[in-house]
C-alpha cells in the first residue's frame, strides 16, 4: 500500500502549523490547500502577487487576471491582498513565508533540491522556485518516492541542476514521511503497509536514525 | 523646450509605439497572458521592428500574447524566468533563433527594481551554488553566501493597467498588476496601454500604484481578449 496523491496531500497539510503564511508550489502541493480545517487561519500566498489566496472560483464567477502562480483562476479570501512581484519576493526573499511546500525531481541528503531541469529534457524554467527554496524559513517536499522509470529520487546528491543548497527539511512520498538527516534520510512516518526494507530499496541515500 | 511630462496622451497604439527602433530592449508586463498589453504587443509586429530583446516573465503562451513576437520572427533575445508548456519558446531555443536566458523569477523582477532605483547590483540568497551563480561574484554576509546580481533596464516598457489619468498614474486590477509598475521604472520609456482613460484627480492619490513620473505615453484600449491560461473552477454545493 501506500498513499494516493490526495492522502500525501493530506498528510502534507498536517505539517501546516495554524496561523501560518504558506506558499504552494505547481501542481500536486496546490492539492494541499484542500485539507485544511476552515479554521487554521493559514494564508497562502501565491507569488504572483497575491497573499490570501482563496479557492478556485465558482463556475461563472472566473476571472482571467485573478490567476495563482500555476496560471489556474483563483479566488480571494477576506483580508486577502495584491500587489506587485517585487513586495511579492520581498516577502519570499525576506523570510517572511513560514512554510513553502515544492515538487521536486531529486532531493540530496545534505537537503540539496533539485526540481527545474532535467538536462535532455524539457527545461520548464526556474520561476520562483530557486527564491522559495532558498527564502521561505522552512521548505517540505511533496513527490512521489521514485520516478516513473523506478529510480530513486531521494538520493546521496542530487545529478540534475540545483534549484538551492541544503534548503530542504522534510520529504512527503507515497511511501513515507522522512528527515533530511545529513548522512541520509531519517523516517518519520511509513504510509500503511509499507516496511522499512521497502523504503531502503527505494531510496538511493542511507536511512539513518533520527538525531 | 518641452519636458516628457506633457501630452503623454495618444490617439492610437500606431503613435504610442512610434519612439520604438531595431534592437530595442523591451520590457512587458503580464503572468503568462495575465494582465498583457495585448494591442501593444500586436502593435509592435505591425511596426516591423527587428532583434528586439525581450524581458518578459513568460514570453507568452498557447500561441497567444507574445507568442506572437516569436512567431514573428522579430525577437534576437529573451529574458524570462519560466518556459513551461510554452511551445513557441521551447522551439525558439530548440532551434537556436533566440537567445533564451532564464533567471529566477524573484532575481528578475528585482534587477529591474534596482535598475528604477539608480542601484546597479545587488547581493541575492537566490541562486547560490546553482547554474545562475556561473561566472558571478559572491560574498559572505554573517554566515551566508550571496550573489552579486546586476540591474536589467530596458528601453521600452509596454505596460497594461486598469485605469490611468493623463500624466500616467495608473491602478491595476487583481494579479494583472505582476512585474508592470516595476518594469515601468526600470525603463526609458514607458508606454501605458490603459483600459480606460480617466481625468486627473479621478484615481484618489492613494490609491496610485504607478505614478505616472515613471510613465511617458497613455493609449486607451477598450477591448480586451484576456484570454484564460487554465479556467478552474468548483461546484457549488446544494
Amino acid at each position: 500500500m501506500s498513499w494516493t496523491k490526495q492522502e500525501m496531500a493530506e498528510r502534507a497539510a498536517k505539517e501546516i502549523a495554524p496561523g501560518s503564511i504558506v506558499n504552494l508550489g505547481i501542481g500536486l502541493p496546490t492539492l494541499v490547500a484542500d485539507y485544511l480545517p476552515g479554521d487554521a487561519g493559514v494564508w497562502f500566498h501565491s507569488e504572483n502577487g497575491l497573499l490570501g489566496m482563496g479557492p478556485f472560483p465558482f463556475e461563472g464567477e472566473e476571472d482571467s487576471q485573478l490567476i495563482n502562480a500555476g496560471k489556474q483562476t483563483v479566488t480571494v479570501v477576506p483580508g486577502g491582498s495584491i500587489f506587485d512581484s517585487a513586495t511579492s519576493f520581498a516577502m519570499i526573499r525576506g523570510g517572511h513565508v513560514d512554510l513553502a511546500i515544492l515538487g521536486a525531481m531529486q532531493v540530496a541528503m545534505n537537503g540539496d533540491l533539485a526540481n527545474w531541469w532535467i538536462p535532455d529534457g524539457k527545461m520548464m524554467g526556474i520561476g520562483g522556485a530557486m527564491d522559495l527554496a532558498s527564502g521561505a524559513k522552512r521548505i517540505l517536499v511533496l513527490t512521489r518516492h521514485v520516478t516513473k522509470t523506478g529510480a530513486p529520487k531521494l538520493l546521496p546528491a542530487c545529478d540534475y541542476p540545483l534549484t538551492a543548497q541544503g534548503c530542504v527539511h522534510r520529504v512527503v512520498t507515497d511511501l513515507a514521511v522522512l528527515d533530511v538527516a545529513g548522512a541520509g534520510f531519517s523516517i518519520v512516518e511509513l504510509a500503511p503497509g509499507v516496511t522499512t526494507e521497502e523504503i531502503v530499496e527505494k531510496t538511493g541515500a542511507p536511512l539513518v536514525d533520527a538525531t | 523646450m518641452n519636458g516628457r511630462h506633457r501630452d503623454k496622451v495618444r490617439p492610437d497604439v500606431a503613435d504610442a509605439l512610434e519612439p520604438l527602433f531595431d534592437g530595442a530592449r523591451v520590457m512587458v508586463g503580464g503572468f503568462g497572458l495575465c494582465g498583457n498589453a495585448e494591442a501593444l504587443i500586436a502593435g509592435v509586429v505591425d511596426r516591423g521592428v527587428k532583434d528586439l530583446h525581450l524581458i518578459s516573465n513568460n514570453a507568452g503562451n498557447m500561441g497567444l500574447g507574445l507568442a506572437a513576437w516569436l512567431r514573428a520572427g522579430i525577437l534576437a533575445k529573451v529574458t524570462c524566468t519560466y518556459l513551461g508548456n510554452n511551445q513557441d519558446l521551447h522551439d525558439a531555443r530548440a532551434s537556436g533563433a533566440v537567445d533564451i536566458e532564464v533567471v529566477p523569477q524573484g532575481t528578475f523582477v528585482e534587477r529591474m527594481r534596482a535598475a528604477g532605483a539608480g542601484i546597479p547590483a545587488f547581493y541575492t540568497p537566490t541562486g547560490v551554488g546553482t547554474i545562475v551563480a556561473d561566472g558571478k561574484e559572491t560574498r559572505v554576509f554573517g554566515e551566508r553566501t550571496y550573489l552579486l546580481e546586476e540591474a536589467l533596464e530596458a528601453d521600452f516598457a509596454l505596460i497594461r493597467c486598469r485605469a490611468a489619468d493623463p500624466f500616467g498614474n495608473a491602478r491595476f486590477w487583481r494579479t494583472a498588476r505582476n512585474f508592470s509598475p516595476i518594469m515601468a521604472t526600470a525603463a526609458k520609456t514607458t508606454i501605458l496601454e490603459a483600459d480606460a482613460l480617466v481625468a486627473l484627480g479621478e484615481i484618489d492619490p492613494d490609491d496610485v500604484h504607478l505614478p505616472g513620473i515613471f510613465v511617458h505615453r497613455v493609449v486607451e484600449v477598450l477591448d480586451h481578449d484576456d484570454p484564460f491560461e487554465y479556467r478552474t473552477t468548483r461546484e457549488k454545493k446544494a
